[in-house]
């Protein structure tokens, strides 16, 4: 009981402390594959402590909303962590307070407040980016739940720990048509729901081409590093998702000691930066969509999922 | 290899092969759906090899070797020659419904191919035919449906041979045994299809400019306004 608790906050500190790490290997990666040197992979770790030093000046037009909204941004991805697979295949302690639609449901909520936040001030790209990250929240809304709905229909549950086994035992699981359905469903969904290209630039500076990052325009000191921070986790936590739960449930502690649970954590980041390099490439060799063809990305991304659904149900 | 892989396997391709139907229903432009069309013969000549193997049919190896060489390589090439950089060029083809709509009708239509299959089958029939019929079906309609929406041309000449690919699918797996002269023949029919349409979409190209036959409903030349 005590271990659970433990690992469970493990897993937290895991997550706080190297969802940074995947952000500025992922910025790293970006720009050695546009044969630049790059900025180093702990750039995010030295801009969140940067921005914590510094002063923090909020606009006195704006109401409460403003303020508490990086802490919002900051905790929802810790909360859902605790539901989630990251280090161990066994329930941990929290495993069982929310299903996979809660965790969907707690990352909404930072979402939501972002979008709120963004209008709140007086700044005019705020409202901009605020509207167009809602358009692209919707259409990804379907994808979400159909995607939950087949997975949780295949497992028999919604808690992630139970769905994790479903596609991998036997292991000729893993090529079912509906599961590598799912899979290229839910990688249209990550690039969508974290702004990456072909939807969103996150690097680009043109305000008015902006979706993801214009809602966090109007923040500095404290604030601004609690938006970073809490977006570089919001990345880890859907990567560890999809990996963990999804696509490839190894390396994982099986075990209720802490030497396999420390063990795990090397490897789950190994996973990820695998990932990581393949969703580099992706974002490197396509370019990006106009705002209104959104709609054909997330469409297609929705016919997929439904193609996957209909595949297992008859 | 057991028959238990091969069916999975086989239901994987059939998950690919739908996919693809989905991005020529999709695609924006000319050479994405004949790439598009390409990617799906290619998983039809696999899903015919695998069944060829199941079965131990020789004339499915055929089947699918035939595929190999006429569908992925043969036809692109005979359309690019026959209608030149029309073809090749990147531009946007005009259709009657914008393409989520389009996609959103295409989910509908293969569900709608899944009910049908579900009631044409019985409990009895094997589990192969229960992944590529329905598959065929929904890929016989969404041909269809592009040959109703697009307006142009080489796009609809795509329509029609994927309503063959999609009518293919479904056939490897309830009649494996057809006759290798029907199989033959279906192949030369399909070559002579794409260099009919072909030729003629060249022709109109000649005397028009433009490939969008969807726009050409009047007898003569009207005078514009």
């Amino acid at each position: 009981m005590t271990n659970k608790i433990i690992f469970n906050i493990i897993q937290v500190i895991v997550v706080m402390s190297l969802s940074p790490l995947v952000k500025g290997v992922n910025d790293r990666m970006k720009e050695w594959i546009q044969s630049r040197k790059g900025p180093s992979i702990l750039q995010p770790y030295r801009d969140i402590y940067k921005l914590f030093h510094k002063d923090e000046v909020v606009s006195e037009h704006c109401s409460w909303i403003f303020r508490i909204t990086p802490y919002l941004v900051f905790i929802t991805p810790i909360f859902v962590t605790l539901l989630i697979p990251v280090l161990t295949d066994y329930p941990l302690f929290f495993a069982f307070m929310g299903d996979m639609l809660g965790g969907g449901f707690i990352l909404a909520l930072g979402g939501f407040f972002a979008t709120l936040a963004a209008v709140d001030t007086g700044n005019p790209y705020g409202p901009i980016g605020a509207s167009r990250t809602r358009m692209v929240g919707f259409l990804a809304e379907p994808v979400f739940m159909i995607v939950f709905f087949t997975v949780s229909f295949v497992a028999g549950s919604t808690i992630p720990y139970i769905v994790q086994k479903a596609w991998v035992t036997p292991l000729s699981n893993f090529f079912e048509p509906s599961h590598i359905l799912v899979m290229l469903a839910f990688i249209m969904l990550i690039i969508a729901e974290t702004g990456r290209i072909p939807v969103d630039n996150p690097s680009g500076h043109f305000e008015l081409a902006m979706i993801d990052e214009s809602k966090g325009l109007e923040y500095s000191g404290r604030g601004a590093a609690l938006m970073k921070w809490g977006g570089c986790m919001k990345f880890f936590v859907l990567l560890c998702i999809f990996l963990n739960v999804l696509v490839t449930p190894w390396g994982l502690a099986s075990e209720n000691n802490i030497g396999a649970v420390l063990l795990a954590v090397p490897l789950v980041l190994i996973k990820i930066l695998a990932f990581v390099i393949v969703l580099v490439i992706i974002e490197s060799s396509l370019a990006k969509l106009r705002l209104f063809r959104i709609t054909e990305f997330l469409g297609a991304a929705f016919i997929t999922s439904v193609a996957a659904m209909i595949m297992y149900f008859f | 290899m057991t028959t238990a892989t091969l069916t999975q396997l086989n239901a994987l391709t059939g998950g690919l092969f739908l996919l693809c139907t989905f991005g020529i229903v999709a695609m924006r432009q000319v050479l994405g759906i004949l790439k598009m069309f390409i990617l799906q013969s290619i998983f039809l000549s696999i899903s015919a090899f695998l069944l060829g193997y199941i079965h131990m049919s020789i004339h499915l190896f055929a089947v699918a070797a035939l595929t190999l060489m006429v569908k992925p390589l043969l036809i692109p090439y005979l359309l690019k020659r026959m209608v030149g950089n029309e073809v090749t060029a990147r531009r946007e083809i005009s259709q009657l419904v914008d393409i989520p709509s389009s996609l959103l009708i295409a989910v509908l239509l293969t569900i709608l191919s899944y009910f049908i299959a579900n009631h044409l089958l019985s409990n009895t029939t094997p589990i192969i035919s229960k992944v590529n019929l329905p598959i065929g079906l929904a890929c016989l309609l969404l041909g269809a449906y592009t040959i109703i929406v697009r307006q142009e041309a080489v796009a609809q000449t795509i329509g029609i041979l994927t309503m063959e690919n999609g009518a293919f699918f479904a056939g490897v797996s309830i009649a494996p045994d057809l006759p290798l002269i029907a199989e033959v023949a279906a192949a030369f029919d399909v070559l002579i299809i794409a260099i009919v349409m072909g030729l003629l979409a060249r022709k109109i190209y000649e005397k028009v400019g433009i490939t969008t036959v969807g726009e050409m409903n009047h007898l003569r030349e009207v005078e514009k306004l």
